[in-house]
């Protein structure tokens, strides 16, 4: 696949135009979920992965292919992501439905669950979607992606320090959330 | 040193990349608590370090519109690029008879003068 790719991106910055619609094809699904984990929101992840594509194609003859192609899509969609969330004047708030159960189910309130893998990559999706945008950009593309800081502060338009400052707040925030101190620990903080 | 003053050193030590200073080495080889935190950093980031691999399936439609925004993208660079291009052939074509009109200027001029001269 990675051969393939290469080779569909030398083609493609030869000026072949299916042989872009081809890396489209093959990759869309791939920028269309850090997209989403980005943004938060499928609306928004559409419009983000629209425009890298369109950002991409007209930088095409710029990608020098010292990075691999999937690496380079990752900093343009990030870049869009943040342009696009950045453009977005007001918070969305999640209403309380009245239907929602009142029970806790953090993983840490239950040992099964804290226990099960799954239960915790289901829990961390959740817990990621609740990070503030600027926690959540900086975390899921350096420990999911695996971006170097300085690429994720060139993206972003931060410094490396102000991204650091955000990756260890954000990974408190997430281990805060997935493993919530028990009533006792919490007690003897007090 | 206390346990919260490590918060943020257990949070950047996680993967790695970052060793913790001496005296704070120190605190969490004694203090459980701190063991624990470090334990569930880990946890979190081998979790997140999974979520690499799962490829999230967009809803119908999104390739097409894609595909579909880079055609019109297209056209309107060929556009652009068609307009800068008879752009430039009309300032090309402007300049070559502006040069031609000063030299002849300059030829018109010489030979009155040689004219004036001679008389």
């Amino acid at each position: 696949m990675p051969q393939d790719v290469a080779h569909l991106v030398t083609v493609a910055r030869d000026g072949d135009r299916d042989a872009f619609d081809d890396l489209v094809r093959v990759t869309y699904a791939e920028t269309f979920t850090l997209a989403l984990r980005l943004t938060g929101n499928e609306e928004d992840a559409r419009d983000v992965v629209q425009e890298a594509y369109i950002r991409a194609f007209k930088g095409l003859s710029r990608f020098r292919g010292d990075a691999q192609f999937s690496t380079w899509m990752y900093r343009i969609t990030a870049n869009c992501a943040n342009t696009h969330l950045a453009k977005r004047t007001k918070h969305r708030h999640e209403k309380l439905e009245d239907t929602d159960p009142i029970v806790d189910d953090r993983p840490g309130a239950d040992p099964q669950l804290q226990a099960d893998g799954s239960a915790l990559r289901r829990r961390l999706t959740a817990a990621l979607a609740d990070l503030p945008p600027k926690l959540r950009q900086v975390v899921v593309l350096r420990d999911i992606y695996d971006l170097p800081h300085e690429a994720i502060a060139a993206e972003l338009g931060i410094s490396e320090t102000a991204a650091k400052v955000r990756l260890h707040r954000a990974r408190r925030k997430l281990r805060e959330d997935l493993f919530p101190p028990r009533v006792e620990e919490a007690a003897d903080a007090v | 040193m206390r346990c919260d003053d490590l918060a943020d050193p257990l949070a950047a030590a996680a993967d790695g990349s970052v060793l913790l200073g001496g005296d704070e080495r120190e605190h969490v080889e004694r203090c459980l608590r701190c063991q624990a935190e470090l334990v569930q950093h880990r946890r979190v980031l081998r979790a997140m370090r999974a979520l690499r691999t799962e490829v999230l399936e967009p809803a119908p439609g999104l390739l097409s519109d894609i595909l579909a925004g880079l055609e019109s993208a297209g056209e309107r660079r060929a556009i652009r690029s068609l307009i800068q291009g008879h752009r430039a052939a009309y300032l090309g074509g402007l300049a070559a008879a502006t040069a031609a009109g000063a030299a002849g200027a300059i030829v018109f001029a010489n030979r009155a003068r040689r004219l004036r001269t001679a008389s």
